[in-house]
């Protein structure tokens, strides 16, 4: 009886849902769009496929992870504000239980000599995963004058600080070129306004 | 602490635009300024919360936090670096639906990725040189590990068409150093 009621209720189904997509999903971001379609979109009928859309190309110009952004939007659909929080919480709480459990074990873990070996391997790969994640970007990434300066010298700034030890922020290097962005634009939008006087 | 954990993860939470990797280097630049861990073991943390559910930079939060501050640390510091994302989708879907249209911000955002990536691409780059010549050294059990992944994982795509999962290169670069640093 008890059991009916709760699976009528939508913020429960909300947090269940997100609970089983965040406790299955591996590998980042983008691998949850097939499982968010499946449920979300054909099962539930919660978003229809424009929406998802639409959410992913949001999450592409928002912080975050497009994980987030999805249950929160998914979730306010369906239940305001409540729900976002519902469907948020949800689908945050399998990793961080479950990576709260392996970090407390994780030094214990890192002393026997075989585990540690392997770590000192994973070391030299997590640097090339970042940076095939980067070229990856890269190529998507739309090309005129304007991005590929910004995308060279942020690019040569990062190595050269960390090379020099220099500590420039990468928080300062975005907003450096993202206002530098803004200029460009807007001068060029002044051109377009003179050149049609 | 717990403080520096919620400011330094939002601060995260504020500027991760463009993906998992995108907050990998803000992270790092975080736990590095507080003198938190070290490269080396933020690496191990990178390659854990790759290897695990959930998004990458959530993980990284969790892990940072609960290495810094036990449970409470690992609470604040994962709500701390969601929150932007979250309250910024509910304003845009409440009140600024046509925010994202606007062009001013739309020539924001235009700078901002490009720079992303290069910031991506410079961090990881940096990662590997730095593992690979610690101090100016060679470390060549490093080296001929980079090597090989880098290489398979090339071979993978151009010759066998297969992109391969993070976890996977994960996987054999922790064979690699099974072997060559030994049990």
């Amino acid at each position: 009886m008890i059991y009916t009621l709760l699976r009528m209720n939508v913020l429960f189904q909300l947090f269940i849902t997100f609970f089983k997509i965040g406790a299955f999903t591996f590998g980042g971001g983008y691998a949850m769009l097939p499982i968010v379609e499946d449920i979300c979109v054909s099962r539930k009928k919660w978003i229809t496929h424009d929406e998802m859309m639409y959410i992913t190309v949001i999450a592409e110009s928002t912080p975050g992870p497009i994980a987030i952004n999805l249950a929160t939007y998914i979730g306010y659909k369906q239940k305001g504000f409540i729900g976002s929080l519902f469907a948020t919480i949800g689908i945050v709480l399998p990793s961080l239980l479950i990576i709260y459990v392996i970090s407390i074990f994780l030094e214990g873990f890192l002393e026997i000599k075989v585990v540690d070996s392997a770590f000192k391997g994973i070391a030299a790969a997590v640097g090339i995963l970042i940076v095939n994640a980067g070229i990856t970007m890269s190529k998507k990434m739309k090309k005129n004058w304007k991005s590929i300066f910004i995308f060279t010298s942020s690019a040569v700034i990062m190595l050269l600080s960390e090379l020099f030890g220099w500590k420039v922020s990468s928080i300062v290097i975005m907003i450096i070129f993202g206002c530098f962005s803004l200029s460009v634009f807007a001068i060029q939008e002044k051109k377009k306004k003179e050149a049609e006087l | 602490m717990i403080f520096e954990l919620f400011f330094g993860f939002l601060k995260v939470g504020c500027f991760a635009f463009g993906g998992a990797y995108a907050a990998i280097p803000l992270i790092r630049d975080v736990v590095l300024s507080h003198g938190w861990i070290t490269d080396e073991v933020l690496s191990y943390m990178i390659a854990v919360s790759e290897s695990t559910p959930g998004p990458v930079m959530l993980n990284l939060a969790t892990y940072i936090g609960s290495n810094q501050a036990g449970f409470l640390g690992s609470v604040v510091a994962t709500s701390a670096i969601v929150l932007p994302a979250f309250l910024i989708v509910i304003l845009i879907m409440k009140f600024f639906s046509s925010a994202l249209e606007n062009k001013y911000v739309q020539a924001v955002l235009s700078g901002l990725k490009p720079a992303v990536i290069g910031i991506i691409i410079a961090v990881g780059a940096y990662m590997i040189i730095d593992t690979c010549l610690p101090e100016m050294k060679m470390d060549y059990g490093q080296i001929i590990i980079s090597v090989a992944v880098a290489a398979i994982m090339i071979i993978a795509k151009k010759c066998f068409k297969k992109k391969l999962s993070p976890i996977t290169l994960i996987g054999i670069a922790a064979v690699l150093g099974i072997a060559i640093y030994g049990v």
